[in-house]
C-alpha cells in the first residue's frame, strides 16, 4: 500500500482548468462547511451567557463567558458522570485491545479445528441488535449483581468492542510477514512468547487504532448505559446528558458546554491518530 | 482464506513415544490458538450466547414486568409467566404497526447508506486528487466522525430547535418560515436521515479513499493511452476496482445504520408520536418503558436479528454470483 500512496495521483491530475479547479475548492469547502458548522455553533453557543441559548439571533458572539462551563461544574453531577464514563471507557480499552489482540493473532497465524466458525461468529456478532442481547442481559446482570456497577457496564461493551476490532486486528497480522514469527520461533520463543515479543510491537500503530475504537466505543455509548445505570451516581455522559435536555425542561447551556467538554478533546485525539486510523481500516478493508 | 501450515503446528511435532490419538494430537498442535481464541469466545458465549439463547426462549413466553422473578427486601416472588409458543410472533407479524416501522426501516436504511456511500465516494474522488490544502480538507471532512455519536445527536437537536434552533433563524433570516423540524413526521424522518448521514460518511470517504489509493495508476494512464473518457475510466476502472471495499463498507454499513440507536433515541425519541422509530428503538421502548413487555421486545428482538441474517446471506450469495472472495 505505502508504495502506491506516494505515486502521483491517478486522473487527468495536473492538467486541470481554472474552471474545474474552481469548481472543485468550492464543493470541497461547501462540504467542509457543512462538517464544521454544528460543532462550531456548538462551541459559539456555550460560551454565551446563562441564557443565551435562548435567542435564536445569528450573532456569532454574544457577551461571550465561561459561566456555563462552570456552572456544569459547581450546578451538576457532570464530574461524577465524567468519572464513570472515563473509568468504562479506560478499561474497555485496555481489555478490548488485550482480547482483540489475542484473538487476531489466533486467527491469522494458526489453522486451528473452529478457525472459521469463529471468524463467522466475529461477523454474526455485528449484527446483533441491541434489543435482543439487552433484556437477557439485563436479568443476566441483575442476577449477578452487577446492575449499577461500572464492571457490568465494561463487559457489556466488550461484546460490541472485541468482535470488530479483532477482525480488525487479524487483517493488520496477516500483512506482517509470517518469515518474522518463523525466526521467532527458531530463536527458541514459544509462540505466544513470539506473539508477545516480536509481533505486538510490529503491530503498535494497528493497537493504536483497536484503542482508540474500543475507547470511542464505550465513550459514545448509550442504549446499556441507560438501562444498566440507573442509580444516579453510576450514570455515564450518555445518560446523564439527557437530564439537562428533558421533555419539560431543558438548559441548552449546560447541555452545550458539557458537550462541548466531551467532543473537544475527543475529537483532538482522534484528529492526531487519524492518519494511522485510516491505515489501520484501509488494510483490512482492502483485504478483507 | 486459504493458510500454509501453521506455526502452532510446529509445537505439536515434538511430542515423541507413542502416536497419540487425533484428539490428543489436535490438543497438542493447536492449545496455543484456542487459547488465545479462548477469552473472546468466553466472552462471547456468556455475553452473547447465552442472553441470545434465553431472548429466543423468552420471545416463546408472556413474560412482563408483573410476572418475571423478583426479590424484594427479602421477599423471593417466583416467576409466574407461561410459555406461549409463536404467540408474540403472530401478534406482531399480523399488527400494522410492525409493517410500518418495518417499511420506514427499510427507507431509512436505504436512503441512508445511499446517501452514505454516494456522498462518500464522491468526496473520496475529490480528495484523491492531487491539489492544493487536500490534507485539510481531509482533516475537516473527517471531524464528524471523531464526534461521540450521542454529542452529535444533541447538538443537531439544538440545531433543529424550532424556537432557537439556528436553522430556523437562518430561514427566517431568508425571509422564510420557521418550521417545526421535530414536530411533524415527514421532517422529522428528513431530520433524523440527515443527520445520521452527517455522522455516517466520514467513515465512508475514508475508506473509500483507502480503496481508491489501493488502485495501480497504470490502470489509468493505460485506460487515457486508449481514449477512455473520465466516464469510462470511472465506470470501468474505479467501480470494478473498488468493489472489495464497497462490499465490505456497505454491508457493516447498512447493518450499523438499520440497528442505529442513538441517533433516533436522542434526537426524537421517536417521536412524533411514534413516526420515526425504527425496529430497534421500538424494541427498546417496549422493554423499558410502561410495563416492560419482555417476551414482546425479545420478538422483536429475534425478528430483526432473522431480517439481518437473512439480508447478509443474500447480499453474500449475490457477491459470490459476481465472482468475489467474500
Amino acid at each position: 500500500m505505502s508504495t502506491v500512496n506516494t505515486r502521483p495521483v491517478a486522473g487527468q491530475g495536473d492538467r486541470r482548468g481554472p474552471l474545474a479547479s474552481v469548481l472543485l475548492h468550492a464543493t470541497l469547502i461547501a462540504a467542509s462547511v457543512i462538517s464544521l458548522f454544528p460543532v462550531v455553533w456548538l462551541v459559539l453557543t456555550s460560551l454565551k451567557p446563562r441564557d443565551g441559548w435562548l435567542s435564536a439571533e445569528l450573532e456569532l458572539f454574544n457577551q461571550p463567558s465561561l459561566t456555563n462551563y462552570s456552572r456544569v461544574f459547581s450546578e451538576t453531577e457532570f464530574p461524577v458522570w465524567l468519572l464513570n464514563s472515563v473509568v468504562a471507557a479506560g478499561l474497555t480499552t485496555v481489555l478490548g485491545v488485550f482480547l482483540a489482540s489475542t484473538t487476531g493473532y489466533a486467527l491469522s497465524r494458526f489453522s486451528f479445528p473452529g478457525r472459521r466458525g469463529i471468524m463467522w461468529l466475529l461477523l454474526i456478532t455485528q449484527m446483533f441488535p441491541v434489543a435482543i442481547l439487552i433484556v437477557p442481559l439485563y436479568n443476566l446482570m441483575a442476577a449477578l449483581g452487577l446492575l449499577n456497577q461500572i464492571p457490568g457496564l465494561i463487559v457489556a461493551y466488550m461484546t460490541i468492542a472485541v468482535p470488530f476490532c479483532a477482525w480488525m486486528m487479524k487483517s493488520y497480522f496477516d500483512s506482517i510477514p509470517r518469515e518474522i514469527d518463523q525466526a521467532g520461533l527458531i530463536d527458541g520463543l514459544t509462540p505466544f512468547g513470539t506473539f508477545w515479543r516480536v509481533i505486538l510491537p510490529l503491530a503498535r500503530p494497528s493497537l493504536a487504532v483497536t484503542a482508540f475504537y474500543c475507547f470511542m466505543t464505550a465513550w459514545g455509548e448509550v442504549a446499556y448505559a441507560t438501562v444498566f445505570m440507573s442509580q444516579e451516581d453510576k450514570r455515564t455522559l450518555g445518560v446523564g446528558l439527557q437530564q439537562f435536555v428533558g421533555q419539560h425542561w431543558s438548559d441548552w447551556g449546560l447541555l452545550t458546554a458539557s458537550a462541548v467538554l466531551i467532543a473537544v478533546p475527543a475529537a483532538a485525539v482522534f484528529l492526531v491518530v487519524q492518519r494511522h486510523l485510516v491505515a489501520g481500516l484501509t488494510s483490512g478493508a482492502t483485504k478483507s | 482464506m486459504r493458510s500454509t501450515p501453521s506455526a502452532g503446528a510446529h509445537h505439536g511435532r515434538r511430542r515423541g513415544g507413542r502416536a497419540p490419538g487425533p484428539l490428543r494430537r489436535a490438543l497438542g498442535r493447536h492449545w496455543y490458538a484456542w487459547a488465545m481464541v479462548a477469552p473472546v469466545l468466553v466472552v462471547i458465549g456468556v455475553l452473547i450466547g447465552w442472553p441470545l439463547l434465553r431472548g429466543v426462549y423468552l420471545s416463546l413466553t408472556d413474560a412482563t414486568e408483573a410476572n418475571v422473578g423478583r426479590t424484594i427486601g427479602v421477599n423471593v416472588i417466583p416467576a409466574s409467566y407461561e410459555f406461549v409458543g409463536l404467540d408474540n410472533y403472530l401478534d406482531i407479524l399480523t399488527s400494522s404497526l410492525f409493517w410500518d416501522k418495518l417499511t420506514w426501516t427499510v427507507i431509512w436504511t436505504v436512503s441512508c447508506v445511499g446517501l452514505h456511500y454516494g456522498l462518500g465516494l464522491g468526496l473520496a474522488m475529490l480528495l484523491h486528487r492531487r491539489m492544493r490544502f487536500r490534507s485539510v480538507y481531509r482533516m475537516l471532512l473527517i471531524l464528524p466522525w471523531a464526534i461521540p455519536g450521542f454529542v452529535a445527536a444533541f447538538i443537531w437537536r439544538y440545531l433543529f430547535n424550532s424556537d432557537f434552533g439556528v436553522i430556523n433563524a437562518m430561514l427566517k433570516a431568508a425571509g422564510l418560515g420557521a418550521v417545526g423540524w421535530l414536530d411533524d413526521p415527514t421532517t422529522a424522518k428528513l431530520a433524523v436521515i440527515a443527520v445520521n448521514v452527517w455522522v455516517g460518511v466520514p467513515f465512508m470517504m475514508v475508506a473509500l479513499l483507502g480503496g481508491l489509493q489501493a488502485i495501480p495508476a497504470d490502470l489509468y494512464e493505460a485506460a487515457a493511452v486508449d481514449g477512455a473518457t473520465p466516464w469510462q475510466r470511472f465506470r470501468h476502472i474505479t467501480l470494478p476496482m473498488l468493489r472489495p471495499v464497497s462490499a465490505t463498507v456497505v454491508l457493516l454499513g447498512t447493518i450499523w445504520t438499520f440497528n442505529m440507536f442513538p441517533v433516533i433515541f436522542l434526537i426524537t425519541r421517536g417521536g412524533p408520536g411514534s413516526d420515526t422509530e425504527i425496529l430497534v428503538t421500538y424494541a427498546f421502548r417496549e422493554a423499558f418503558t410502561g410495563v416492560r413487555n419482555y417476551s414482546g421486545s425479545a420478538a422483536w428482538g429475534v425478528i430483526i436479528l432473522a431480517l439481518l441474517i437473512v439480508l447478509a446471506s443474500v447480499y453474500r450469495r449475490a457477491l459470490r454470483k459476481q465472482g468475489e472472495v467474500w
